[in-house]
């Protein structure tokens, strides 16, 4: 409401608004604080990003953990700092986990820790997953089941598995005191019991928060966006994106598959600023695809709701679960969802 | 045991219990008093019964009760022939005696003793252990002794189970516990016994404390789980046990509210009832803990949290896990922090302040005050960071307007709220998550969802500037303002009163610590008043635009001068160095008003500001230093404006001239001839009814009601009937502001 503009502007700098900074100066909380006041009263996003360039994994990385994490569909989850949590007692938690499992399954019935289940839970770091050194290292929980039979190849089945990983995160990290350790996005696959399972434990073990991560329209696009302008060798998928219309008795789904090379031409034709990606870039290249759309089908895509976005690099849903497809993209892909994550935390 | 000896015994032992327990409330302590002479009383009655006082039918029943006690004590006599006459008559005097009032400590000592030493048969036994209630309290050593007859052997199986049925009933009157706690590993042991399990489980269900849980205790309860399978006393005290040692042992019970425990109290529910009758204070709270989340909300929503705040888990999960390699011996050493689940009064949380076990989720410290208070003073950066973190997603996860359609969890999330604001009001101090939430969700509200505590939590917004937190939050809030209804429009003002209220109370606590800080981001104190400033002023403008839409509403204009009583008092009340003034359309709205209560609010606002602004004068010339808080002549200009407008109508007649000038002409053209006197006392629209009253009473003789009669001394009188009337903010505002030289 500009009419009622108070002329006078106060002078004094917006950080020394506080009084309560005499007690505590500029402590994490302070910044936070300040952090989601610029957040609000801005557009939340930053209006340009980079293109996710080759891959940035460091070089310490395990390849077959990586390859692990390619090709499956994840739930995003967004989480906030964890209290006290410590790499070095990796083992202690598996057995503390796997005890509360097992209890939890049989309800009910008290087990000791410790004792032997047959389930099994692992924690594992992953090694090379982040952005900046400054990153928090990622780690993998997995819950396997114990074999009956003494076979000789003990190959556990993996019934379950999630990871937790933070890349690019410094905007987190400058607004937590050392006692936390800043793992934003957790990505689990199985069933969803066993998430709760887990989430319940991890939160009441380090006070934390687990909250479903959901892509709204807007970030889809950027994602089709940057994940159309990365460059590939090969294209492995069809650029496909899904519409959502709001109609009852059923809603009703349009796809739109293009070919990968058509969108990068179409992208090239619309991108200017090399090696980033721009909102105006972002909305103009989904403007063509719409403008496109409407010729042959006389449908305005802008009035319906994207859910759906998938490329040769990854693919996005709505709902929150994403599966990513190219391992040389694998940490730009992991850098926009860690913002979204720390974003929804804020 | 001779009665002699009995009597040093109970003294000593009154001594020791009233010495001991440091936290038994003065209440308790006054209520024990008493019991003692209760007892010192009836013991003499037992002593000397020769001293034959039969004054009144009560103390017959006690000496009646003395002999049977006695009679017990001594054992069955053998010989007598009618002895079960006898026998019966003792008991039936007893039970009377317990179920009418009670059986002072001393009878309970005793009878104990005989019901569990094997001296009568068992149905005797039982009938004795029946009646085992006391008046007020039962003193802890004769539970140990009791229990010390236990090991002999001497009672049958029916009477132990009574005998712990009974303990377990009469738990909450037993004056300590910490004897009684002595013997947690003989009670321990008697879990082996299949009869008396149920029972044992219970009773060391209210008497665990962290301590005892060990790990070969665990093993134990494991093995007896496996023997036994799922039972359900068993796993209440397992899953207790997993409260105080989660690296021992994992528990999960199902959702579904069950019945832990068989019901002990139902031989006693009356005799219970008449005790805490008598009693009346709380009894000697026992722990009270939950048997894991499902029971308090059966309705599991969704994984994420089976209830919105968290329950109270000391934290010893997280820190035992950050020592590396965690040994057994580490846990059987207690490490000599205060566990939450003990912190039950203000001088505990004082006296172990700097070891105190913290929850292991912050949320929890919302449903606890003592935890509130901790860290209200509390300067770990990461305890806040905690709360913080959780109090924002679980807002921004419950907020109903964020989920489309969803309004099924409305009462729930009401009462989040209500939970926050009920822990902000206490604290004195609003929550950062709560302010970042109004940020995010102010835009997206529709002014009606959960409206009272939304507007409360803006109330409770932390002091910042105002530039700042216009643009995020009060041009929302101003939209919705214009929009809604005038309701809508006072609950805002209201909160906002509420607001500035809290600001103030907060600047005036802090200005007098500004000294000992040093930081480094300067805030003066200047500045800090031109943010109170600037809010006061946007209220004056939301007011003045509300009183143009909502028609010069009264009702309204009663909200928006509560603010200004705020306002006008800051020098004053809250020794501030500000006074703003309300703006001229309120001014004139409520000086014009038809409403007498909206003159006499506004009277006495002006005399508040009045003493405010000559209280600052004067401070102004005896400190002629603090120039920067001098206010500025305009503002004492307008208040004589004011002023002046106000004795011009209301007193002088003489309206439209000084303040508010209207020029003759147009006055003439209105067409009132007498225009000069109709915004006097007498005429003013909203005192012309007490003007009548007041001529009608006062002489009712008259024929014709003549207005223009009050003048010289009726004019006093007719002030004195104003007065009277309860017009206390008219009477204030003449008497400071009026000469009375100048009657008209």
């Amino acid at each position: 409401m500009d009419s009622y503009d108070t002329s006078e502007s106060t002078p004094r700098h917006s950080a020394s608004s506080r009084l309560k900074d005499y007690f505590i100066g500029a402590t994490p909380l302070q910044k936070r604080l300040e952090s989601v006041r610029k957040l609000t009263s801005f557009i939340p996003t930053p209006p340009r990003r980079k293109i996710p360039q080759c891959s940035q994994l460091q070089e310490d990385n395990d390849p077959q953990k990586v390859a692990f994490l390619l090709h499956k569909q994840w739930t995003l989850y967004s989480l906030t700092p964890l209290y006290k949590f410590s790499y070095t007692n990796l083992k202690e938690y598996s057995r503390l986990l796997s005890a509360f499992i097992a209890a939890e399954k049989q309800k009910g019935l008290a087990v000791e820790v410790g004792e032997d289940f047959n389930i099994k839970v692992t924690f594992s770091t992953l090694l090379g997953m982040k952005g900046t050194q400054r990153d928090s290292e990622a780690f993998l929980v997995q819950i396997l089941s114990k074999s009956q039979l003494p076979s000789e190849n003990r190959e556990h089945k993996v019934l379950w598995t999630g990871w937790f990983c933070c890349i690019f995160g410094d905007s987190l990290l400058e607004t937590v005191s050392e006692d936390f350790t800043c793992v934003p996005l957790f990505l689990a696959n199985g069933a969803e019991t066993n998430t709760a399972i887990v989430g319940t434990w991890f939160q009441k073990t380090f006070d934390c928060y687990f909250s479903p991560l959901a892509i709204n329209a807007f970030n889809l696009s950027w994602m089709a966006a940057m994940w159309t302008a990365c460059k590939m060798d090969q294209y492995m998928a069809a650029t496909e994106f899904l519409w959502s219309v709001p109609c009852s008795p059923q809603s009703l789904d349009i796809s739109y598959a293009i070919h990968p090379e058509d969108a990068k031409a179409l992208w090239d034709s619309v991108h200017k600023t090399p090696g980033e990606v721009t909102q105006e870039e972002v909305d103009l290249f989904m403007d063509c695809l719409y403008s496109h759309f409407h010729r042959h089908f006389k449908i305005h895509l802008s009035a319906t709701r994207l859910v759906r976005v998938s490329t040769s690099v990854a693919s996005a849903h709505t709902d929150g679960k994403i599966k990513i497809l190219c391992h040389k993209y694998l940490i730009g892909v992991l850098a926009y969802l860690t913002e979204l994550a720390i974003f929804q935390i804020d | 045991m001779s009665s002699q000896k009995r009597v040093k015994d109970s003294q000593a032992q009154k001594r020791t219990s009233q010495g001991s327990d440091t936290y038994e409330t003065n209440l308790l302590a006054g209520e024990e008093k008493e019991d003692l002479n209760d007892s010192k009383r009836s013991l003499k009655h037992g002593q000397d019964n020769i001293a034959e006082d039969y004054g009144h039918a009560d103390d017959q029943g006690e000496d009646a009760l003395q002999i049977a006690v006695r009679y017990f004590e001594k054992g069955p006599i053998k010989t007598s022939q009618s002895k079960d006459k006898i026998l019966e008559k003792h008991l039936k005097t007893v039970e009377n005696v317990a179920w009418k009032n009670g059986l002072a400590p001393e009878g309970i000592d005793i009878l104990l003793n005989v019901a569990l030493s094997g001296k009568f048969g068992s149905a005797v036994n039982t009938r004795i252990l029946k009646c085992m209630i006391p008046t007020t309290l039962i003193p802890e050593d004769s539970v140990v002794k009791a229990v010390s007859w236990l090991c002999v052997g001497k009672c049958s199986g029916s009477t132990k189970v009574l005998f712990y049925r009974w303990l377990v009933a009469m738990f909450d009157f037993i004056d300590h516990k910490d004897q009684i706690n002595l013997l947690y590993g003989f009670f321990f042991a008697s879990l082996q016994d299949d009869a008396l399990c149920p029972y044992v489980c219970h009773l060391l269900y209210l008497l665990t404390r962290k301590e005892n849980v060990k790990p070969f205790r665990v093993r134990k309860l494991l093995d007896l789980q496996a023997k036994m399978g799922m039972q359900p006393h068993l796993q209440a005290l397992l899953s207790l046990y997993k409260f105080f040692a989660p690296t021992l042992i994992s528990v999960s019970l199902p959702a579904r509210k069950k019945i832990y425990f068989k019901n002990s109290e139902n031989l006693w529910k009356a005799a219970l009832f008449a005790v805490r009758q008598r009693n009346q204070g709380p009894p000697p709270e026992p722990l009270k803990l939950m048997l894991g989340p499902a029971q308090v909300h059966p309705v599991k929503r969704k994984w994420n949290s089976c209830s919105v705040i968290p329950v109270l888990n000391s934290s010893s999960c997280s820190k035992e896990c950050g020592k590396k390699g965690m040994t057994l011996s580490d846990y059987l050493s207690s490490n000599g922090s205060f566990p939450l689940e003990q912190l039950k009064s203000f001088p505990q949380l004082l006296q172990n302040i700097h070891c105190l076990e913290l929850p292991s989720q912050m949320g929890a410290v919302l449903n606890n005050s003592l935890l509130l208070h901790y860290i209200n003073c509390v300067k770990d950066e990461s305890i806040l960071l905690r709360l913080y973190h959780w109090l924002s997603q679980t807002l921004q996860e419950e907020c109903i307007w964020y989920k489309m359609n969803n309004y099924e969890h409305g009462k729930e999330f009401t009462n989040f709220l209500d939970t926050i604001i009920r822990a902000e009001c206490f604290l004195q101090e609003g929550f950062y998550s709560c302010e970042t939430f109004l940020y995010k969700s102010l835009p997206l509200w529709d002014g009606f969802c959960c409206r009272s505590q939304f507007l409360q939590l803006v109330s409770w917004i932390p002091f910042s500037s105002f530039s700042e937190l216009k643009p995020l939050l009060f041009d929302h809030l101003a939209q919705l303002f214009f929009t809604s209804t005038i309701y809508f429009k006072c609950s805002v003002l209201q909160s906002l009163k509420e607001l500035l209220q809290n600001w103030l109370l907060w600047l005036s606590a802090d200005i007098h610590m500004k000294p000992v800080m040093n930081s480094p981001l300067e805030t003066t104190l200047g500045g800090s008043m031109n943010s109170v400033s600037e809010l006061i002023q946007y209220v004056g403008r939301l007011s003045t635009t509300a009183m143009r839409l909502e028609n010069n509403s009264t009702f309204l204009l009663h909200f928006i001068l509560d603010f200004y009583e705020k306002v006008c008092d800051i020098y004053i009340n809250y020794n501030l160095p500000l006074v703003v003034l309300f703006p001229l359309g309120i001014f004139y709205s409520a000086l014009l008003s038809l409403d007498s209560s909206i003159l006499n609010q506004l009277c006495y606002i002006m005399h508040r500001y009045r003493n405010n602004l000559t209280a600052a004068k004067k401070n102004e010339l005896v400190q002629k230093t603090k120039s920067e808080f001098n206010f500025s002549s305009k503002t004492y200009q307008e208040f004589n404006h004011y002023l002046t407008a106000m004795v011009g109508c209301l007193w002088t007649s003489k309206p439209f001239q000084k303040g508010l000038y209207i020029d003759p002409e147009v006055l003439e053209k209105t067409g009132i001839a007498e225009y000069k006197n109709s915004l006097n006392l007498v005429h003013h629209p909203a005192l012309l009814n007490y003007a009548v009253s007041f001529l009608l009473q006062e002489w009712p003789e008259e024929r014709t009601v003549s207005m223009s009669s009050i003048r010289g001394k009726k004019w006093n009188w007719y002030l004195d009937y104003l007065f009277s009337e309860g017009l206390q903010g008219l009477k204030l505002f003449i008497r400071s502001s009026i000469h009375h030289s100048s009657v008209p």
